[in-house]
């Protein structure tokens, strides 16, 4: 499969540079809402969500910029589209789904400052990829966020019934599921071939 | 709080952010870039000095503008000055050093979205005059600094056998790779973590034996 094919970018963010466990982005939400199996594939959702409405909007603006030489204004306008297209899905959830609303609460609007979505439009920005390929790029990583929270919640849930010593309980256990969770993931390695 | 009452500035203005609340150990912020640069000291220490410089000017220019900024879209006006300070540093490190500014990649431009930065904006920046923003700002930083150091060094130390690219152990050592690939970074935070919880389970366990005698410095 050539490196530019939508397959590979699809996989290749997905499994083998995974956005939470490979390239360390958007380990806030990682860590504060993998609390429960319920709350942390919505959040998954929505994350994927706002990703794709950003990078479709981030790869526009970005022609706009190079189109008037202006791109040093890139970091600001990807910022600001960020936070509106959260606020469009606050909106959207409030309006449709209240409980949900609640239960994700503080970590809805922190969605802005996540960094797997700034890291989205970046990254499809440097690597000079098209429409479909941004597009793409964008979907497997909202999936690969997904499927990191989702193990995690799994994870998390069964540890709450086990008897563990007190020093461990807090964020040093997480950090410490995480680092098995991205051991496990480097076995994918093979499938997308380093960083980058 | 009004602004005139806090005139005082303590040496604890400036340690918060070094020791009691340290963005990284204590207050869990900032995350990512803590865990995806500190692969090697070098790479640590130039992005515990470039968060440094963003939490400093932004701080200082938050602090000035804060009674002029309207209350509902001041969120929206700290990203943009955050987002402007950023913009400047990645051009610095571009000039200074393009190696660096290879290695650290994308995570210049995500400094942006680091939590540490907005929290100490809305938190404190917006709340105290500017010489008490800009003393918390640089405790925030070195204490995020800090934690990246012992992030960094650690990793470098088992995963490449050197310190700042100097090596420490001849040709006999052999690498513990896993620690400089991203799961080490994982492991090497949830053992500083652990560490840091135990010694506090033991402070509290001691006081507790002691009657609360001891002080709780």
């Amino acid at each position: 499969m050539s490196p530019d094919s939508l397959t590979f970018i699809f996989l290749n963010t997905v499994l083998a540079n995974n956005f939470v466990l490979a390239m360390f982005l958007g380990l806030c939400p990682f860590l504060g809402v993998s609390g429960r199996l319920d709350t942390a594939i919505p959040m998954g959702i929505a994350t994927t969500f706002v990703m794709l409405v950003s990078s479709v909007c981030a790869y526009a603006i970005n022609q706009v910029l190079v189109a008037f030489d202006i791109e040093f204004l890139r970091l600001i306008s990807y910022i600001a589209i960020i936070a509106s297209a959260v606020q469009l899905v606050e909106m959207g959830l409030k309006k449709y789904s209240p409980s949900l609303f609640r239960s994700l609460g503080i970590f809805l609007p922190l969605i802005t400052t996540n960094c797997a979505i700034l890291g989205v439009a970046l990254f499809q920005t440097f690597r000079d990829y098209d429409f479909s390929q941004s597009l793409v790029y964008a979907f497997g990583a909202g999936v690969g966020f997904t499927l990191a929270i989702a193990l995690m919640a799994g994870l998390r849930e069964k540890l709450e019934l086990s008897q563990l010593p007190s020093v461990t309980q807090g964020a040093a256990l997480s950090l410490m599921l995480g680092g098995m969770l991205s051991l496990t993931f480097m076995g994918f390695a093979g499938l997308g071939g380093g960083h980058g | 709080m009004t602004r005139k009452t806090d005139t005082q500035i303590t040496w604890k203005t400036f340690s918060e952010g070094l020791w009691a609340n340290n963005p990284v150990f204590v207050m869990l912020l900032g995350m990512c870039p803590t865990l995806a640069v500190t692969n090697s000291a070098i790479n640590a220490l130039a992005m515990g000095l470039a968060t440094t410089f963003v939490l400093l000017a932004s701080g200082l220019l938050v602090s000035l503008l804060a009674r002029y900024i309207p209350k509902q879209v001041r969120i929206a006006t700290y990203i943009v000055i955050i987002a402007t300070f950023v913009t400047m540093i990645d051009y610095i490190i571009q000039a200074i050093s393009l190696d660096l500014y290879n290695a650290l990649g994308a995570f210049i431009q995500l400094i942006v979205v680091n939590c540490i930065i907005l929290g100490r904006a809305e938190a404190y920046a917006s709340k105290h005059r500017p010489a008490k923003a800009v003393l918390n700002a640089l405790g925030m930083g070195a204490g995020f600094t800090l934690a990246l150091l012992c992030l960094g060094l650690v990793r470098e130390i088992l995963g490449s056998g050197s310190v700042f690219g100097v090596d420490l152990f001849g040709p006999a050592f052999q690498p513990w790779v896993i620690m400089t690939l991203p799961p080490g970074g994982f492991l090497v935070l949830g053992a500083w973590l652990l560490l840091f919880d135990w010694f506090r389970l033991r402070r509290q366990q001691k006081e507790t034996v002691t009657g609360g005698q001891s002080d709780v410095a």
